[in-house]
């Protein structure tokens, strides 16, 4: 993905060639199996590849809200998970279909709120064919939104008290509220709203996009990995648009220096809101396609843990570089999900036992690859260049003027 | 009455095990302003040490030993993982720190099997005794908690107060470069720090459990968080400020859990800590004691 420079329209047609190129490439795979039969499995829709795509699609959204926030204005926010949890929830309380409300909410004795948005727009629009399917889009768009709003005017209250604080206060202020949040959705007395302790499910996920045949119901075309991909990069289009407008040079500006930026005019106290509110209402949106890819949704899953996971993404590909976050998103889930898989299995060459290989040798690995990235690189993969930046014969030209310079000093001397 | 009194003493004992925490917490905020997130989890490794060196040894040698083994891991984790970043942004630090905690959790779940440790407390008869205070049957655990912070608390001052190194100590809070100018070796100090901190933490987590019966890889962070806001709460690098504090929320939360369960506010008891750090720091950023300080350009 580049980044959009408003300047060249060429950049931007190139991007969105190069997006649309991406969605194709999607489909195509994930439709495959159905063209060519006898592919080999890990093209098969169940497979591990399309879980990984997914997975790194919703946590590429959130990991560049976070970015956002920490990378471009400063702000040491540790709250990514509870915005997460709100937009979740937000989603899954709204489209709980009416007539599995009573099974899901049955410790409390039935839901609240009776209807789905989806049985609002099936009323309008029909509930089969192309009626259904504008239903269904629609409502999931309108559903989404709404836990992104959700997610931001929660963080526009919090913002007053929080953001008036520095640096690391911010950032312990912030996980407090995440924690608290935590506490409220597992109350037993919103039990008729939150499902108490126990999980919300049976509302449309990723698979419900999936076109299918109304008569047999095999699925005729699988949309399932193309629908997070499409909401994840709508919203990281907007984030980078933000980034590069006047109020992302004010971020920036703040991140830098904040008294000089007070003193050059910058609102600090608007655009650190502003920064905040934004980047939880995509935290909000990237928790509703968590929501959407886990097929549920429950507190328990928001952990303090999930935004230490965010961040250590962040870090990772580069504070400050959006491409950089999410090329460090897709490669940290293929590892965790994938690649280093085989680091959890007792593996046996022969009839000697590989050492160390047992449940959760992954993760220390992982963790260990994390602290030598932390300690010894810690610009990340990208460091605040985008991938735009990085043209192989600009840099190579950048490097000859660095040496001619350092050339010049010496001879100076 | 009894109920109430039982109420207050397992408060306390709370208490003194958040206490001794949170010391660490404070201690290694005054002198690198740094939010150990690996502290908690520091805490949780001695549980776990516990458990595996007393399957072997017996209780005497265990607690020494994991003692010793917990300090130095203490002093380990910021050799590797502070030390390189002296020079760095503070954010690069508190990474580091979360990557720390990170990796200890993800190690402690490899090395157990992500089971539940079961913690040898019937082999800590002594802290798990019952006795009785006023007529209300209590462990021993909860008299010897506070007694024992106490006792620690006032070595410590002492040893701040009226040593070399503790000046020293003293001298890096106030001001890193200045005293490092002044000839004072500040890895040394660090060192120190880390060193008690890690030492009080052991003694909490076995204080701690050995009135639970599991330890878990991730048990250490939330009794880590509180302890780091209760050293908030007192006022962030005031020793004394933090004990009252880890007093405060230890009784705050035992009270909660204990209120009538028709309310179900036992859930909050986790979150209460956590507004109440939001409340002081927006009422009095500094803690009960802590100092005033102003932002030069």
């Amino acid at each position: 993905m580049t980044t959009l420079e408003p300047k060249s329209k060429r950049k931007t047609y190139g991007a969105i060639i190069g997006i649309l190129i991406v969605f194709g490439l999607i489909v195509l795979l994930e439709n495959l199996h159905k063209i060519i039969p006898g592919v080999p499995d890990i093209l098969y829709p169940t497979s591990v590849l399309f879980t990984v795509l997914k997975k790194a699609a919703v946590y590429s959204l959130v990991a560049v809200s976070m970015n956002l926030l920490n990378g471009f204005t400063g702000l040491f926010s540790l709250g990514q998970a509870g915005f997460m949890l709100l937009g979740a929830y937000t989603y899954a309380i709204l489209m709980v279909p009416g007539d599995s409300r009573e099974q899901v909410y049955y410790l409390y004795g039935g839901s609240a709120i009776k209807q789905s948005i989806q049985d609002l727009l099936n009323s309008v629009f029909g509930k089969d064919g192309g009626g259904g399917a504008v239903s269904l889009i629609l409502s999931v768009i309108i559903a989404i939104l709404i836990a992104g709003c959700i997610a931001a005017v929660f963080a526009w209250l919090i913002g007053f008290p929080v953001l008036r604080l520095k640096s690391d206060y911010l950032a312990i202020a912030t996980l407090g509220f995440a924690e608290i949040l935590g506490a409220v959705f597992k109350w037993q007395k919103l039990g008729k709203i939150t499902n108490g302790a126990n999980m919300i499910k049976n509302f449309p996920n990723f698979s419900a996009f999936n076109i299918k045949n109304s008569q047999t119901g095999e699925t005729m075309v699988y949309l399932s990995t193309l629908v997070p991909f499409i909401v994840a990069t709508v919203c990281i289009i907007f984030i980078v648009l933000l980034v590069n407008s006047t109020y992302g040079r004010a971020f920036k500006a703040i991140r830098d220096d904040e008294i000089a930026a007070e003193a050059m005019g910058i609102n600090l106290s608007k655009h650190k809101r502003l920064s905040f509110v934004v980047s939880s209402f995509f935290a909000g949106i990237s928790g509703a396609l968590f929501a959407m890819y886990v097929s549920n949704a429950q507190a328990k899953v928001f952990t303090t843990t999930l935004t230490y996971e965010i961040l250590l993404i962040v870090v990772i590909g580069g504070i400050g570089s959006i491409s950089g976050s999410i090329i460090a998103t897709f490669l940290y889930v293929s590892c965790s999900e994938w690649w280093l898989r085989f680091l959890d299995e007792e593996t046996f060459i022969g009839t000697t036992k590989v050492p160390l290989l047992k449940n959760g040798f992954r993760m220390v690995v992982f963790s260990v690859v994390i602290m030598i990235v932390v300690l010894f690189f810690r610009k990340g993969i990208m460091g605040t260049k985008e991938i735009g930046d990085l043209h192989p014969i600009k840099a190579l030209k950048a490097k000859k003027a660095k040496k001619s310079a350092i050339k010049a000093k010496d001879g100076a001397k | 009455m009894n109920y109430l009194i039982s109420i207050v003493l397992s408060g306390i004992s709370v208490g003194g095990q958040y206490a001794l925490i949170a010391i660490g917490y404070t201690m290694v905020y005054g002198i690198l302003r740094l939010i150990n997130f690996a502290h908690g989890d520091v805490f949780m490794v001695a549980g776990l040490m516990c458990i595996y060196i007393s399957a072997s040894m017996p209780m005497y040698i265990t607690i020494p030993l994991v003692l010793i083994l917990t300090v130095a891991l203490g002093f380990f984790i910021e050799r590797a993982a502070y030390k390189p970043l002296r020079a760095a942004p503070r954010m690069s630090v508190m990474i580091s720190a979360i990557g720390v905690s990170y990796l200890l959790q993800n190690l402690a779940t490899y090395v157990t099997g992500g089971q539940p440790m079961t913690y040898p407390f019937e082999k800590l008869s002594f802290l798990t005794r019952t006795v009785n205070i006023a007529g209300t049957p209590t462990k021993t655990v909860v008299i010897i908690t506070p007694v024992l912070v106490i006792l620690l608390v006032v070595l410590l001052t002492l040893l701040i107060n009226h040593t070399k190194i503790g000046m020293a100590m003293r001298a890096v809070s106030k001001d890193f470069e200045t005293s490092r100018l002044m000839g004072i070796k500040i890895n040394s100090v660090i060192s120190v720090t880390f060193v008690i901190g890690s030492l009080l933490a052991a003694v909490g987590s076995v204080l701690y459990f050995s009135t639970y019966t599991a330890v878990t890889p991730t048990i250490g962070a939330l009794p880590g968080l509180k302890a780091f806001v209760a050293a908030v709460f007192g006022g962030i690098g005031s020793i004394p400020g933090a004990v009252i504090g880890a007093f405060i929320i230890g009784i705050c939360e035992t009270v909660i859990k204990a209120l009538p369960s028709a309310w179900d506010v036992s859930v909050f008891s986790d979150a209460f800590t956590f507004a109440l750090l939001i409340i002081i720091l927006i009422f009095k950023p500094t803690g009960l004691f802590g100092e005033k300080t102003a932002e030069k350009v």
